[in-house]
């Protein structure tokens, strides 16, 4: 019989292995199930996590997506890890990443065509108080009605959703694009554009906003008594509490924060990588997002490391669907397991597992 | 008149059908402590092998019998991570669901569109040309009505029966139930394989009864408002159905008013099934002395035994 | 005449403890038998094997002559071993009937269950309504709902771990009329303790455990308290030293505190008015669940109250946040010390932080100086004796008694004005709990005033200048401790106030 008994405390081996090994055993199940869709597993595996990097033929266009696909989810991911770390369970950051975007985009289009230098600055400022307002509707219902904020703020996804396509095809849409819906494209105009920095690099401001709050969150998260402040609340809040925490205003900065991350997560990315409002311009970062925050731990570090993870089988998947018709699903499936892998072996680092004897009855 | 009376509950019916039986079944777990938030994980499962088998097989029946594996496969799946494993809950449920959007879609490919067989229906054509009544009460697919019988046996058994008592016992407080001799993590994953596959009969009823259709994503959210359905009901089984109809009365309207093209933009109404189960969730919530009184005080608590 | 359970050479260890070595004992039917041990000596792992809930590593046990090996507590009890627990197995939101009904292996009909657990709950002298909820119930009801669900079973033994921990003197007299009468009724006993008076008119036989081997066994009525405790501790404690002093000026001042009930099966407290000078030690008794948690909560500044029913030094603080209260000098130590006083996953330098930053100048703009937190840490543990690998251990690695000395020591050496603790010594072992009292003395002497809220009389009037008794939320006046006999206080905590003063 298995028993497992509580560690006393994590083992510190595991916490940085179990990731690791979680990674390994999502390429083996991939493999199944690529191999079930009638694949070459190994090829496949090849094609997504060494190819993108590696290969001649590839990696001069897959190396800058790299940090273009990263950029987003690590900035989403730092900014929910604080909350998830507080106990506090913003998945809603897609709701929040799209209204950034929105308001972002439709900050810059109200000066258009204006090339004036302070208005991508404002898109920025503007992107990232839409996200903020997103995220205050959950963290407010929840501070004065008690509302369950991982409800309110996934529903609120669908909202934002709506408000997209209405802003697609009705007052964003590009009033010279022969009716099609889509908004004028902000990333070919100057004024508006979010450009690579660095030419051949996929560096954008998005990118380097994610390492700023990378290593922001690493100096608040161990340095800075709310970080402390934060893990108390996630841990045991009655003694937080105690601790003279403010549990109300922590919900309120840590939602706050995540809005703000994935409202300019999301502006930057449709005033640079798409380019434009579209009614499906949101690829998902807001829920890969949340992968990215678990598999990296919640811990800064490791959720830049996650986040090019992450972003790797981004474009791995896409390649794969290009060389070997993997369909796009698959790979979203292959997120999900990697978390579920990850989730399974954290057993290891709070539990030690034991073989007992059974006692006879 | 914009909107027929008459259609509008019949259509509320059937838009209700698949969250009631995902929430009654999240009822369920959460009644025993556990708080899955994998619901719309689990029902686009459903949805996915209860079209895949029915438009093979030409059988709804064992459609539904696949949608309520498929549900309960991945119910499996949390059930070992939360109950054998003791993962953390919260993160198991949203892997569940990311998991399963994306399984779904990779099984669901090129299915889109292709033929299904035909529900059974129980009550004969003289029963459903009544007016009125007749569409109303007696149009329905079999699956409405075992829904209601559900509600109803899912009310019975936590009310009336051991097997009811044990599991809220269970939900309460674990220490103590473990204390008594029950078992805690046996009769917790039981609840949430139960609660898998009324999540994927909720699924297999909207892809094979209500859209007959494939599409990717087509839950669109109705395993989230079925959790906010069990907050609203107050774990109480016959508000689960009250809240369904009210969810399901809203998303039909909405429809028939898009449809009549009236002076609302067309976002508000998309968006108005979400926004309203907001304001249910928040009225409710804000009640304080309920909501705190109703809840399995056990909710999403890990449980771990030494010895 | 057999043994009804006979135990031999019972053994279990855990991880780092052996909690139970080479145990051996026999019960007599109708015998009330006394397991007397300090915390931690092993007593309820014992008695968990008994009733199935622990396997044993090795040993035997017989049950009427029999083989007893219960796999679970269902085929214990079957076996007609019952056990009422020290902390309840009840369910609040469940009704006394349905808990009832949890309890037994093939339970009647709701109506006629109702009927029975009236009928038996009238014959032993515990009144019950069957169609209460148990959160709604006093501590004393909720023992009595175990023992009637065991009383239901017919047992032949039943185990009591720890029953009058909660009870007021008065209950407790009743709850040994009830015990008596069901040993003359052939029901033997096993009764936990690590009160002494209470087995010598209690108990029959007593083995006592220390370390969680047997020591001794004795018979109580015929050998002395303190022979006794010698055998259970294995060394004479020294008793608290005090001096006699004349308090100082009123530092902390409540007056009319009411606060409504927080939870849904929380106390409020009402109208609650007291006075603490400096160098007194105020001792506030009571049964678990009249308002302690809600009375130090409003204390520490975890909930608010109006500013002025609380006044330090004649300002009023009653609206202060913790830290703000801590600013001031006003410290507390609650009584759950993992999850409130502590957090569990945290090391003893977070730990230290958690309520010592500012006395202690722990950060500097904002920043936490670890390494001064780690310094604090280790002064805590070099003063106040804790044992621990060092100061990177997580608070939940400790012993009880020992995270407790961390917890009263880091709020004793930031110097407080007002320390309020709540059930100090609960769940510690003798030698620590005569430290932590000697500390709190020692802070009194030093000028400071100590409010100490505790179910522990014998505690409570070992160390309290004065002593009042909280009682559904109401506190009575303060009294000369010294001056209190055991009648006058169980009236107190009865909630007889009026008495109080008549007796007075």
């Amino acid at each position: 019989m298995i028993a497992l008994e509580k560690r006393p405390q994590p083992a510190r081996g595991w916490v940085i292995g179990a990731p690791l090994l979680a990674v390994v055993l999502t390429m083996i199940a991939g493999g199944i199930m690529f191999a079930a869709l009638g694949k070459d597993p190994v090829g496949a595996i090849r094609i997504i996590f060494w190819d993108p990097l590696f290969s001649e033929q590839f990696s001069g266009y897959s190396r800058p997506q790299l940090l273009v696909k990263a950029g987003p989810l690590i900035l989403i991911a730092i900014g929910l890890s604080l909350g998830f770390r507080a106990g506090i369970w913003n998945i809603g950051a897609e709701g929040q990443y799209i209204v950034g975007a929105i308001c972002g985009a439709a900050f810059g289009l109200a000066f258009w065509p204006s090339t004036h230098p302070l208005i991508f600055p404002g898109m920025v400022l503007a992107g990232l108080l839409g996200g903020v307002l997103w995220a205050m509707i959950p963290a407010l219902l929840r501070v004065y009605a008690r509302t369950n904020e991982i409800l309110v703020s996934l529903l609120l996804v669908y909202v934002a959703e709506a408000m997209l396509a209405s802003a697609a095809t009705g007052w964003l849409r590009n009033p010279d694009g022969a009716g099609f819906p889509g908004s004028r494209n902000l990333a070919r105009h100057a004024g508006t554009d979010n450009p690579e920095l660095i030419a051949g690099t996929g560096m954008h401001w998005g990118v380097l906003a994610a390492f700023v709050a990378v290593i922001a969150a690493y100096v608040i998260m161990t340095r800075h008594v709310l970080g402390y402040q934060i893990r108390l609340a996630g841990q045991a809040p009655r003694a937080a509490r105690f601790g003279g925490v403010n549990a109300g205003r922590l919900v309120i900065l840590c939602m706050g924060v995540s809005g703000a991350l994935a409202g300019m997560a999301g502006l930057f990315e449709v005033s640079g990588p798409a380019g434009r409002i579209s009614i499906d311009f949101n690829v998902g970062y807001g829920f890969t997002a949340i992968i990215v925050a678990f598999l990296g731990r919640l811990n800064p570090i490791g959720i830049l490391l996650a986040g090019l993870l992450l972003a790797l089988t981004f474009i791995g998947g896409e390649l794969a669907q290009l060389m070997l018709g993997i369909p796009a699903p698959a790979i979203q499936a292959f997120q999900g397991m990697l978390l579920f892998f990850l989730l399974a072996l954290d057993v290891l680092a709070n539990y030690r597992v034991k073989l007992k004897r059974r006692v006879a009855a | 008149m914009i909107v027929d009376p008459v259609t509008l509950m019949v259509a509320l019916i059937t838009v209700a059908t698949p969250v009631l039986l995902a929430a009654i079944g999240e009822l369920v777990v959460e009644k025993a402590g556990v708080l899955n938030l994998g619901v719309e994980g689990m029902m686009i499962m459903g949805a996915v092998c209860g079209f895949v088998v029915a438009h093979h097989s030409g059988s709804a029946a064992l459609g539904f019998a696949a949608g309520m594996a498929g549900g309960a496969a991945l119910a499996m799946l949390f059930a070992i991570l939360t109950q054998l494993l003791m993962a953390n809950q919260v993160a198991s449920g949203l892997a569940l669901t990311l998991f399963g959007l994306g399984l779904a879609a990779l099984i669901g490919v090129g299915y889109g569109g292709l033929p299904l067989p035909t529900v059974y229906r129980p009550f004969p054509e003289a029963l459903r040309d009544i007016p009125v009544a007749g569409p109303i009460v007696f149009s329905h697919s079999v699956l409405v009505y075992v829904a209601l019988m559900l509600v109803a046996a899912v009310w019975v058994v936590l009310t009336r029966t051991r097997i009811g008592l044990v599991l809220r016992a269970v939900g309460e407080n674990h220490d103590a139930a473990h204390a008594l001799g029950y078992k805690v993590v046996r009769i917790r994953i039981a609840a949430i394989l139960f609660g898998g596959a009324c999540a994927g009969l909720g699924g297999a009823f909207l892809s094979v009864v209500r859209v007959q259709n494939w599409l990717e994503g087509m839950t669109a959210g109705a395993g989230w408002i079925a959790l906010a359905l069990v907050v609203f009901a107050s774990w109480k089984p016959w508000r689960v159905l009250l809240g369904a109809w009210l969810f399901g009365g809203i998303a039909a309207l909405q429809l028939r008013l898009q449809a009549a093209e009236v002076g609302v933009p067309v976002a508000l109404l998309d968006a108005s099934p979400y926004l309203i189960t907001i304001i249910v969730l928040v009225i409710i919530s804000s009640d304080r002395s309920r909501a705190a009184l109703s809840a399995p005080a056990m909710l999403g608590r890990i449980f771990h035994t030494s010895g | 005449m057999t043994a009804l359970l006979e135990i031999s050479g019972l053994s279990k260890a855990y991880p780092g403890v052996v909690a139970n070595d080479d145990v051996s004992f026999s019960i007599q039917p109708g015998e009330v038998h006394a397991l007397l041990g300090e915390n931690g000596a092993g007593k309820s792992t014992l008695v968990k094997m008994i009733y199935g809930l622990v396997k044993p590593d090795h040993g035997t046990m017989r049950l009427k002559g029999a083989p007893y090996a219960p796999a679970e507590p269902r085929a214990a009890r079957a076996a007609g071993v019952a056990m009422v627990f020290q902390h309840f197995s009840l369910f609040e939101a469940l009704s006394v009937a349905e808990n009832i009904a949890l309890g037994m292996e093939d339970p009647p009909k709701p109506r006629d269950l109702a009927a029975r657990i009236r009928d038996v709950s009238h014959a032993y002298g515990l009144p019950l309504d069957p169609f209460r909820l148990v959160g709604d119930l006093s501590a004393g009801e909720r023992q009595r709902v175990e023992i009637i669900r065991c009383l239901l079973q017919d047992p032949k033994l039943l185990i009591m771990d720890e029953p009058t921990s909660v009870l007021t003197p008065q209950e407790v007299e009743i709850l040994f009329q009830t015990l008596r009468k069901l040993a003359a009724e052939g029901t033997a006993i096993l009764y936990i303790s690590h009160k002494l008076e209470e087995i010598r008119t209690l108990c029959d036989a007593a083995t006592i455990l220390r370390l969680g081997r047997k020591v001794g066994e004795c018979t109580p009525r015929a050998v002395s308290a303190a022979h006794m405790a010698e055998m259970m501790v294995g060394k004479s404690l020294a008793q608290p030293a005090r001096d006699t002093h004349t308090p100082g000026a009123v530092l902390l001042a409540v007056k009319g505190l009411s606060l409504p009930a927080t939870t849904p099966f929380g106390t409020s407290l009402q109208d609650i008015s007291f006075l603490v000078h400096a160098g007194e030690v105020l001792g506030i008794g009571g049964v678990a669940g009249n308002g302690q948690d809600e009375l130090l909560a409003a204390l520490s500044g975890e909930i608010n109250a109006v500013p002025e029913t609380i006044t330090l030094n004649g300002l009023p603080i009653g609206a202060l946040g913790p830290n703000a209260r801590r600013e001031k000098g006003v410290l507390c130590a609650p009584e759950e010390r993992l999850g409130h006083a502590a957090a569990p996953e945290m090391t003893l330098t977070e730990n230290a932080v958690l309520t010592a930053r500012i006395r202690r100048g722990l950060d500097q703009s904002g920043f936490v100086d670890w390494a001064r937190a780690r310094r604090f840490a280790q002064e805590i543990i070099t003063r106040f004796d804790v044992r621990t690998p060092g100061t990177e251990v997580a608070a939940r690695a400790l012993s009880g008694g020992n995270l407790q000395k961390f917890v009263i020591g880091r709020e004793i050496l930031q110097d407080p004005t007002v320390l309020v603790v709540n059930q100090p010594t609960w769940g510690v072992d003798a030698s620590a709990a005569a430290a932590i009292r000697q500390a709190l003395l020692d802070l009194a002497q030093g000028g400071a005033a100590v409010i100490v809220i505790s179910q522990d009389l014998d505690e409570l009037l070992e160390i309290s200048d004065r002593f009042c008794a909280l009682n559904e939320g109401r506190l009575s006046p303060a009294r000369d401790a010294r001056a209190l006999s055991m009648e006058e206080i169980g009236l107190m905590l009865g909630g007889a106030h009026d008495m109080a003063e008549v007796v007075a």
